[in-house]
């Protein structure tokens, strides 16, 4: 095993649900894990490495334990990082690492979670103080939406940026997710039915936030000597990096991301730059999110995000950076309200040719980004880079 | 009006004089001896330099509007409190902290001059820093 011992994806799962009242969430866990390992045509019994960020609605602790417990597994490795939304593109990389260092060679990966058959709406969030930091915040009624909304405000000061930019992002992915059969949200919008539709937390409307729904998926990590023995065809993972940004004690620049360390990782690891991706799965919790790790993984310019998404840059086939061709987490799916996990799958299938075919791209290379928690006091950010296998 | 019923913050050693202190209407921040860093939020060693060579600095209270989102609607938040301004407020003496404008969303931008006022947290000594418009 050595540090440069390539690793694939050989499997991904997208649970087609996205309302799931009569599952269990274990249960969304293991319908992902069976999906993903017949994709890859693996067994359960092949897994020796297993990464989740667990089961958000379960606050017991204890993740490794009570997943391996359920899923009848016996990992020599496991991981249960969680950083939001982003711990799925995390976890990838961490696999990466597991199987260079020889600790697996089969690494499962399942994300699940229930929010919309819990009653979760958009816009609220939990009231309780639970950390150190929830005194100095969600006290103060902070929600999500509410501390991206404040990014927002700040980039348009900064930069410009105007709500019509912003609705490009969203724009975009519902002309992709009118091709997706199982997206929420299938219907084209316009410019205008973004910025016309209610205001959740001023500049963002509620077209400018993701969906909230039930699901999850699954992927399927492994070593060389495992891929030599597949069928299918598999996707090398060629750079990962990650980061935290926060408060900085008090120095917060709520207009960038950590991104911009994430994203020099990646490409530092696989010797590519943002010239060279051809799709990218950008996490899209609001449209702001887009746009800032636009900016900040350097496809064009701190501040310039706002007129380069402008005239269809971001649409598939044709646009200059195609994104988020399921229709993403604002059109098409944001399960437990993690959505790193999607975000690897679709590029999965863009470099497979296994995406819708209105949307597949001719792409050889992709980029799949992550932000979890919140910009607008600490997120986690992780950034893939993979390869398509006849590129 | 008190705090109450918005949820109340969680006292404990290395917080408790920050939230005292705002009940005898002051606004406190943390200052490194050491390397000279002003922060907030609270912390017993400094973010920057590790050091435990730090001091409360009393603030003027003032300072101004970094950003903020106004919210119109919020399930579970008190109805006399919407629309509700999240803000974050530059203070004069340095950091930004999270917060709330007491004020129609209307007269408030990005850049507006602020002070603190302090609401009481019932049955407690503490109260709650938030802000409100001021002349320059």
């Amino acid at each position: 095993m050595t540090a440069t011992e390539p690793v694939y994806v050989a499997g991904a799962f997208e649970h087609p649900t996205r309302e799931a009242p009569d599952r269990s969430t274990m249960q969304l866990h293991a319908e992902v894990a069976a999906g993903a390992l017949d994709d890859a045509g693996l067994e359960k019994d092949d897994v020796d490495g297993y990464l989740t960020a667990g089961v958000p609605e379960y606050e017991a602790g204890l993740t490794p334990l009570i997943m391996a417990d359920y899923l009848g597994l016996d990992p020599s490795y496991a991981d249960t990082t969680d950083a939001g939304g982003s711990s799925y593109i995390s976890h990838v990389g961490h696999a990466v690492s597991a199987i260079r260092d020889g600790r697996c060679d089969v690494a499962l990966v399942t994300l699940a979670g229930r929010p919309r058959s819990r009653g979760q709406a958009t816009g609220s969030g939990a009231r309780e103080v639970r950390s150190f930091q929830d005194s100095f915040e969600r006290i103060y009624g902070a929600t999500n939406v509410g501390m991206y909304g404040m990014a927002a405000k700040r980039h348009m000061h900064e930069h410009g940026t105007t709500s019509q930019q912003l609705a490009e992002i969203r724009v975009a992915a519902s002309q992709h997710a009118q091709y997706n059969e199982h997206a929420m949200y299938q219907e084209p919008v316009t410019v205008d039915d973004v910025v016309e539709s209610r205001t959740v937390a001023d500049p963002l409307h509620l077209l400018d936030c993701c969906v909230i729904s039930d699901g999850g998926g699954a992927v399927i990590v492994v070593s060389e000597d495992v891929r030599s023995e597949l069928d299918r065809n598999c996707v090398e993972v060629l750079g990962f990096g990650e980061a935290v940004g926060h408060h900085e004690a008090g120095r917060i620049d709520l207009t960038r991301t950590a991104a911009e360390r994430s994203g020099t990782r990646a490409f530092e690891a696989a010797g590519l730059g943002p010239e060279h991706i051809d799709y990218a799965s950008i996490y899209d919790s609001f449209t702001i999110t887009v746009l800032e790790a636009i900016e900040d993984l350097g496809f064009c310019e701190k501040g310039a995000g706002g007129s380069f998404v402008e005239g269809g840059t971001l649409r598939a086939p044709d646009g200059e950076l195609p994104f988020n061709t399921d229709g993403g987490g604002l059109c098409s799916n944001h399960p437990a309200n993690r959505g790193g996990m999607t975000k690897v799958i679709e590029a999965v299938r863009q470099l497979r040719g296994e995406t819708n075919p209105e949307v597949q791209v001719d792409a050889d290379i992709a980029l799949a980004h992550g932000t979890g928690g919140s910009i607008g006091t600490r997120h986690g950010a992780a950034t893939v880079v993979l390869g398509g296998e006849d590129r | 009006m008190t705090w109450d019923p918005r949820p109340a913050p969680e006292v404990n050693p290395e917080t408790e004089r920050y939230w005292q202190a705002a009940a005898d209407g002051e606004l406190l921040v943390r200052e490194c001896l050491d390397c000279g860093l002003v922060y907030h939020y609270p912390r017993s060693r400094c973010p920057d330099c590790f050091g435990e060579n730090v001091e409360w600095r009393e603030t003027s209270g003032r300072g101004e509007v970094y950003s903020y989102s106004a919210t119109r609607t919020m399930s579970g938040w008190p109805e006399e409190d919407l629309p509700l301004v999240l803000a974050y407020v530059e203070l004069d003496a340095g950091p930004r902290t999270m917060t709330n404008v007491d004020a129609d969303p209307d007269d408030v931008e990005i850049g507006t001059r602020v002070e603190a006022r302090f609401v009481d947290v019932a049955d407690s000594d503490i109260a709650v820093p938030v802000f409100v418009p001021v002349e320059n």
